[in-house]
């Protein structure tokens, strides 16, 4: 359970959330917004990326400013930017680098690894240089080393932009499989259909919280 | 040599291990640096040529490692011919180019993580002076896997340029660069802060 509790955030000079307060316990959540309505922070609360200026956010009861590490073992997050999020210098290697902190023997990192990657249809690349596969490939790397370490909570920002039709549906369907908490922040409204609950952000504050059809009505309403 | 990769086999020289081929690099190019002489260039030769055999790398691959030094091959060639005679080019010539080769088949049998084990346990000592081990290992990869990007940044850049019509420009390649290259720089370090980097 994720809880935020009258959450205030500036950054510079700039009120970017003022005033959310939200209990997010569904297994499948999505985030719509305007640009620059404060989206992406507010899913960086969620991990401690970012932490409140006032208001706490907390995850099954730690709070991301004191456990700010305990907080990112059980929140994986996932970016837009592949490229940013690739690591280490080929495939394998980078999924094994999210594992280094478990003192897991060589064995059994290259078990879990290699299972993952069969997973999301990378066994082929292990070896191969991160930096030859598709975007779509590279995305579904970022996600297979987050995944790797068994999050409870995943934060998807925006992961979907950068890729084509296709593998925009091959990570949702993915990501629709996994048994685990999902808050996804989108501007791909469709991918949201069958999700528990969307919230919608506007200037800083949730502007509606509700079924994906009703929340999804009233952004399209509010920005036409 | 930087872009020099990891290739996948089975071969003996990719079952060995990262410390025991690193120590034999070390040792056979400082024999060949220290030795200088036309024998000893070509044993070190015989046991290169060894070596890409059993590890089973085509002849291209060697040609693909020696090409990007032709340049600093043909220089140093010439400037020991100037200052020394042509024997001793020669075997300088040859010696750097064992040297690279060699570094080259070490990188191309090893995973990237064994070396960086490696490198981390050759550390360990320098704890004790406020250098941490895992930060210098992670530095490496980072460096290493910054190199295809920038790559990717400059040519990206290059087209918009050119789009543009302005390719003559320089300010309209490095400006936009940089700022590409910060913006990278800036979600990456979120990414790693984000997979619990600094925790
Ligand atoms: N470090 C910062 N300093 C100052 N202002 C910032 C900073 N980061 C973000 N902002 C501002 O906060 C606001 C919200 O940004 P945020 O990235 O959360 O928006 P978003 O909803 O994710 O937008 P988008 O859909 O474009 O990704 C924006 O106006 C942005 O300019
Ligand atoms: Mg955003």
């Amino acid at each position: 359970m994720i809880r935020l509790r009258d959450v205030h955030l500036r950054l510079g000079e700039r009120d970017v959330l003022r005033g959310v307060d939200a209990d997010l316990g569904e297994q499948r959540i999505g985030v719509v917004g305007a640009n620059g309505s404060g989206k992406s922070s507010l899913a960086r609360l969620l991990n401690g990326l970012l932490v409140p200026t006032r208001g706490s956010v907390t995850v099954d009861g730690l709070d991301t400013a004191r456990d700010g590490a305990k907080v990112r073992r059980r929140v994986g997050f996932v970016f837009s930017d592949p490229d940013a999020q690739i690591v280490m210098p080929t495939v394998a290697e980078d999924v094994a680098f999210s594992l280094r902190r478990q003192k897991l023997a060589r064995e059994q990192v290259q078990a879990r690894v290699a299972q993952v990657l069969g997973r999301f249809g990378l066994a082929a690349h292990a070896d191969h240089p991160a930096h030859l596969l598709s975007g779509g490939q590279k995305q579904l790397l970022a996600l297979a080393a987050i995944l790797v370490t068994e999050p409870g909570v995943l934060v998807l920002d925006e992961p979907t932009t950068l890729l084509d039709l296709r593998n925009t549906r091959r990570i949702a369907d993915l990501v629709s499989a996994l048994p685990l908490q999902v808050v996804h922040v989108t501007h791909h409204l469709d991918l949201l259909a069958g999700y528990d609950r969307v919230l919608v952000v506007d200037d800083g504050r949730i502007a509606a919280d509700d079924s994906p059809a009703a929340a999804l009505e009233f952004y399209r309403r509010s920005q036409s | 040599m930087l872009t020099s990769v990891y290739r996948p086999g089975t071969s003996p020289l990719h079952r060995a291990r990262a410390g025991t081929k690193l120590l034999a690099l070390a040792v056979g190019a400082s024999a060949l640096a220290w030795q200088r002489s036309v024998p000893a260039v070509a044993v070190g030769a015989l046991v290169v040529a060894a070596a890409v055999a059993v590890a089973g790398m085509p002849a291209r691959w060697v040609w693909e490692q020696l090409r990007p030094l032709r340049w600093v091959l043909l220089l140093v060639a010439g400037f020991q011919v100037l200052t020394q005679d042509w024997r001793l080019a020669l075997v300088v010539c040859a010696t750097l180019a064992l040297a690279v080769l060699a570094a080259a088949l070490v990188t191309a049998t090893t995973r990237m993580q064994e070396l960086l084990d490696v490198l981390q346990r050759l550390l360990q000592p320098l704890r004790r002076v406020g250098v941490d081990p895992d930060r210098v290992a992670l530095l490496l990869a980072l460096t290493l896997r910054a190199v295809p990007v920038l790559q990717g940044l400059i040519a990206e850049v290059g087209d918009a340029r050119r789009a543009r019509g302005c390719e003559r420009s320089l300010r309209a390649l490095l400006v936009p660069l940089l700022i590409r290259t910060l913006r990278h720089a800036d979600n990456l370090g979120e990414a790693l802060a984000a997979r619990g980097v600094d925790d």
